[in-house]
């Protein structure tokens, strides 16, 4: 049987790079004593996928992956015992079993939401928050971004689901509270992921504002997969009310 | 939550920045307030290098349990890091706390290669602590070095306060006691180091004075201080079942080089080899308990979540229970999809089975160290293997389906000769042919791979070969040609591949190793003019150092192209490592000779070691009776 976890990313482990997640996933199961499935032959491991990686430095409390599983214990118990494994900064939020013909986390992926802060805020141009404001307002944002088949041209606006200033939530293992941040919804689909950080700095180059390097905090709030339809996006968390 | 030592914007720009943040599984948190003594071990290397040495896991492990003592860890900063840290001030920290170093009451630093020597200088100047022992005060760290190295420790010895020589579990914690005492009673700093010295194993190197003849050679050793002893015996675990062992070892986040269960199943060595350190060094041999290997086991594989578990040893095939101990984990292992790695194996019909049983055959290659390539050169480094067993090994390991075979060889050794050279190419090309007799044509998938690596041969303290030369790096270059000039006259040339080490690293490794207190300061100039990881060949500046060599006065021949006189008092002859030095000068002349010594198991050569009555030795008085 096939399950799918949830967990969050904070604080020093936010420098855990997307492969050592997933090795200390592995090795955190059998810790956990959970009856994992492995794939046969020589080298027998686990069958596990990840949903969307999380750049080294992000935070998240929306990562996903699935696992199959020989025996499923229940919510409560495969909770208990995969959390007990866990280091400072990885907790496991949620679980569910997945039904047969339900794709897989990877493939599911469509969506992602964000929170994007400013370490310093106060480098900021004054205008900033109506400029961005302006900038999603326009219906098309041409911008040149570097793909696997050299630098074309696209439109960025297609790729932004929603785009708004927020006033500043506290985050676990954030230390200070941002007076204002940046919230998105972008495309993550293997096809047309959008960074966050891009987004934010074709928006800073539009104003031509150079921003420092390092300026942005980014958090990841959830991964989403598309339940609707070819005309209509229905964007639902990769855990969901069934 | 704990703070980074490191802001953000210094994380995104170093490479792998999880090297700089601990947090690992199975690491300690404790209190500060709530201890007397705060320890940094520190394996001076980059941390994936570092994470995957046990003898720290063992210590760390240990320290924890003391109450009143939180140990944590240091590594190299990697190059680019480095480099932010001096242009910023930024001091050294440990992984744990994230604290700079320099307010812990120990710096311990494990010294497992000469080349990591200017690692040693970076750490303190990086901590800012002063680099010179003498230069230090009470609030600065105490700086003690252990591990191999430390077996030798005059080179260095001016960075150090003091060394612990032999098995750390012994007597550290008399240390840490002792130094409670100190700080409580207002003692100084020397007065602490003074009391130390009186400590089984413990060396101030401060508190003795080095006298030179006008050959450049050791008139004597003077004392400084009363009480201060005139040689330190090394400690050693006694009873190698009932002590510290790691159940649960850190776990790293990062893809280190040592990424599995490590489970050492025993202590020292039976087999001589005369070019060993290792294998004198660690006498007697003591083999740990199946029971408490079966324990240790069980726990570390499940407190890790390690995929891998690896035995380790000097010479695993001559464990007492190996055989039970392996059935043992293949069917642990087998339940729970362990992978088991065996190491330093013998290859005979045993090993192959189990390999058989464990390993993809396919993917295997299996290594054979023959070290020398005719049997009268393996007879005078002691290496018991014969070319029948290599063949018949080789023979085995083909009919069971493997095709690949690993050989390593040392040039250089003492009386090695063109044919002993020779000799090399001579036994790859019928390990060759062996797999041609062997192997039906209709069953061959391909060719036999035979993969031929040499080393370069470099004397070390306490071996036989102390009193030996070693080659220059033209005379080693010129062997490392003649080995491969012979290899391509082979019949089976195309099956075999050669590889060999670089030779100035050998030659600077060699002088460090025999070195003596006045190398000290080349390696204090060689550091400031910018060497560091020595160890790491892209970073390593052999002209830096030569050129420091000469600025110094110092010639580097003296320290390694020399042969010995018997009667040379050396360096390190203090330090009394159990093995005696009139053992290892009878092994010296027997060498020479081309005559073999049997070993431990077979027959007692009165090496010395059986004074810490324990091990093989105690066995061995059993049966007398």
């Amino acid at each position: 049987m096939k399950v799918r976890v949830k967990f969050s990313k904070y604080g020093a482990v936010r420098f855990i790079g997307h492969l050592d997640v997933m090795r200390y996933f592995q090795k955190a199961i059998r810790r956990a004593g959970i009856d994992v499935a492995y794939s046969g032959g020589f080298s027998p491991h686990q069958i596990m996928s990840f949903a969307a990686p999380l750049s080294v430095g992000y935070t998240s409390e929306g990562e996903y992956f699935d696992i199959e599983v020989n025996n499923y214990t229940g919510k409560e118990d495969f909770l208990r015992r995969l959390q007990t494994a866990m280091v400072e900064g990885i907790d496991v939020l949620d679980v569910m079993p997945l039904l047969s013909g339900e794709g897989n986390a990877m493939a599911s992926v469509a969506a992602a939401s964000y929170l994007v802060s400013f370490r310093d805020e106060s480098v900021l141009p004054v205008f900033w928050q109506e400029e961005l404001v302006k900038f999603y307002s326009q219906p098309v944002i041409s911008v040149r971004k570097e793909t696997k088949k050299g630098e074309r041209e696209i439109n960025l606006k297609e790729g932004i689901y929603e785009m708004e200033i927020r006033p500043g939530i506290p985050k676990k293992g954030q230390e200070q509270v941002p007076e204002k941040e940046i919230y998105l919804l972008l495309n993550a689909s293997s096809g047309g992921n959008i960074k966050p950080s891009f987004v934010v700095d074709v928006f800073f180059k539009t104003i031509s504002y150079e921003l420092p390097s390092f300026a942005l905090q980014v958090h990841r709030l959830d991964t989403m997969q598309d339940m609707g339809s070819k005309e209509k996006r229905k964007l639902v968390p990769l855990i969901w009310e069934k | 939550m704990r703070k980074l030592a490191l802001g953000d914007e210094i994380l995104m720009q170093v490479e792998k920045p999880a090297r700089y943040i601990g947090n690992e599984v199975n690491a300690v948190m404790k209190e500060k307030e709530q201890v007397d003594i705060r320890f940094a071990m520190c394996f001076p290397d980059v941390y994936e290098i570092g994470m995957s040495h046990l003898g720290i896991q063992i210590i760390y492990d240990m320290f924890n349990q003391f109450e009143d003592v939180w140990c944590e860890r240091v590594y190299s900063p990697w190059v680019d890091l480095d480099q932010i840290m001096r242009r910023g001030q930024i001091p050294l920290f440990a992984l744990e706390s994230q604290e700079p170093v320099k307010i812990f009451d120990f710096l311990g630093i494990t010294i497992q290669y000469e080349m990591c020597y200017t690692n040693i200088l970076q750490i303190l100047d990086l901590s800012q602590i002063p680099l010179l022992s003498k230069d230090r005060e009470w609030g600065d760290p105490i700086v003690i070095g252990g591990g191999p190295c430390s077996y030798n420790p005059e080179p260095i010895c001016d960075f150090f306060d003091l060394f612990y020589i032999g098995e750390a579990e012994t007597r550290y914690r008399e240390l840490f006691d002792l130094y409670k005492n100190c700080r409580k009673e207002n003692d100084s700093r020397k007065d602490f180091l003074i009391k130390a010295s009186r400590i089984p194993g413990i060396y101030v190197p401060s508190l003795y004075e080095v006298h030179y003849k006008e050959d450049g050679t050791i008139k004597e050793r003077v004392i400084l201080e009363d009480g201060a002893p005139e040689t330190i015996v090394k400690e050693l675990v006694t009873d190698i079942s009932n002590t510290y062992y790691p159940e649960k070892p850190l776990v790293p986040f990062l893809k280190v080089t040592q990424d599995r269960v490590v489970l050492e199943i025993q202590r020292g060595c039976i087999r001589g080899c005369r070019f060993c350190q290792a294998g004198q060094l660690y006498r007697p041999v003591r083999e740990r308990s199946l029971e408490m290997l079966k324990n240790c086991a069980v726990a570390m594989l499940k407190n890790t979540g390690h995929e891998e578990i690896s035995l380790s040893s000097l010479s695993s095939s001559d464990y007492t229970w190996l055989p039970e101990l392996l059935d043992f984990l293949i069917e642990k292992c087998g339940e729970q999809k362990v992978n088991i790695s065996l190491p330093s194996l013998r290859i005979d019909a045993f090993s192959l089975d189990v390999m058989n049983k464990i390993q993809d055959v396919k993917k295997s290659s299996l290594t054979f160290a023959p070290e020398a390539g005719s049997q009268r050169l393996r007879d005078v480094i002691n290496k018991g293997l014969t070319k029948e067993v290599i063949l018949d090994g080789a023979r085995m390991a083909f009919e069971g389906g493997w095709t690949r075979v690993k050989l390593y060889f040392m040039l250089g050794l003492p009386t090695e000769t063109e044919e002993d050279i020779e000799g090399i190419a001579a036994l790859c090309n019928q390990i060759a042919a062996v797999f041609y007799e062997t192997v039906p044509k209709e069953k061959r998938t391909g060719r036999v791979q035979i993969v031929a690596s040499t080393s370069f041969f470099i004397p070390k303290p306490f071996t036989p070969f102390q009193w030996a030369s070693q080659c220059t790096k033209e005379e080693f270059l010129h062997k490392a040609y003649l080995t491969r000039n012979a290899i391509s006259g082979q019949l089976n040339q195309k099956s075999i591949k050669y590889n060999w080490h670089e030779a100035d690293v050998s030659v600077l490794e060699g002088i460090m190793a025999r070195g003596d207190r006045r190398l000290n300061e080349v390696i204090f100039q060689a550091y400031k003019k910018g060497c560091l990881y020595d160890a790491w060949s892209e970073y390593y500046k052999n002209d830096v150092w030569f050129d420091t060599f000469s600025e110094c006065g110092i010639d580097p021949a003296f320290y390694f192209a020399r042969q010995r006189t018997d009667d040379e008092i050396f360096p390190w002859d203090f330090i009394d490592c159990g093995v005696t030095k009139s053992f290892l000068l009878k092994e010296w002349r027997k060498a020479k000779e081309g005559q073999i010594t049997s070993n431990c198991k077979i027959q007692c050569q009165g090496c010395g070691a059986a004074r810490f009555q324990t091990g093989i030795c105690m066995e061995r008085t059993a049966e007398k009776k």
